[in-house]
């Protein structure tokens, strides 16, 4: 069943942020950010939570999900130690993905040669 | 006369260009995605189950679901498969953090020859920049709210 909601729900994301690439003049690169940020923001007023329970990887493998970890680091930072949880927290949080996306990217770099486009 | 053959020809233009123009429905594209996209998070759905099968709690196993799907992501990207994927895709490869690693990845390895630091170093942050400065300054400014919230109650 799980399997089933991780499907529906983030393909249905994808499918309309296809949208906004196909009808509208955004990049992928706003899109991304833009994907982000309403993450953070889905986390902030407590909607993000009940959907990521039905959705599982649905809901956290779409960029949202890491829109959620900055903003759910920060969070529990905050309640933890205050003003300084406000700088603390999201890196934090999001480290494993960030630190990976950089570590295998640069290796890739020394592995892999440019390829001609096609 | 010389008018209405214009208006013809402009015409008959007019339908090649639209004959000959790929025919990239959006419905179509959107199937696409949906299915590519859902595929992905499938396989993400397949490795947090694994790992929490395995003994990891639930951040452990979201850890380990980020770090194999860009490690698979930057392989493919390397490996000149995922622009194929994309090409098919579209946003369903673009909105998973495979897309993120991918846009890692691919301007690192393509910018490699202008060097260590100029080429690989800050390429490789063309799109991950952006996406890292605007997540931590909205989640910053979220949870500047939270906490001036949290003061007054």
């Amino acid at each position: 069943m799980d399997y089933i909601n991780a499907f529906w729900v983030g393909g249905l994301i994808c499918a309309l942020v296809q949208i906004l690439l196909d009808r509208t003049k955004l990049m992928p690169g706003r899109i991304m950010v833009l994907l982000v940020c309403t993450g953070a923001v889905l986390s902030a007023f407590r909607i993000y939570d009940p959907f990521a329970e039905y959705a599982g990887a649905g809901a956290t493998v779409p960029l949202i999900g890491f829109g959620h970890l900055l903003y759910q680091g920060v969070n529990d930072a905050v309640a933890e130690c205050g003003v300084l949880g406000l700088f603390m927290g999201g890196l934090k949080a999001s480290a494993t993905g960030i630190s990976a996306a950089l570590i295998f990217g640069y290796l890739a770099s020394l592995v892999f040669k440019p390829k001609m486009k096609e | 006369m010389e008018n209405q053959k214009n208006e013809q020809t402009a015409k008959e233009y007019e339908k090649y260009v639209k004959k000959v123009t790929p025919t990239h429905s959006l419905p179509v594209n959107m199937a696409r995605a949906f299915l590519v996209g859902g595929l992905i998070c499938v396989l993400g759905q397949y490795i947090l189950n694994t790992a929490q099968a395995m003994g990891a709690d639930k951040e452990e196993a979201g850890c380990w679901c980020s770090l194999i799907l860009i490690f698979l992501s930057v392989l493919f990207t390397g490996l000149n498969i995922y622009p194929k994927l994309a090409k098919f895709g579209g946003a369903g490869t673009l909105v998973p953090i495979t897309g993120f690693a991918n846009s890692v990845a691919a301007p690192a390895i393509e910018y490699q020859k202008e060097g260590q630091v100029f080429g690989i170093g800050s390429k490789i942050f063309t799109i991950a920049g952006p996406v890292i400065l605007y997540g931590v300054v909205s989640s910053w400014v979220l949870g500047l709210i939270y906490y001036v919230m949290q003061m007054w109650r």
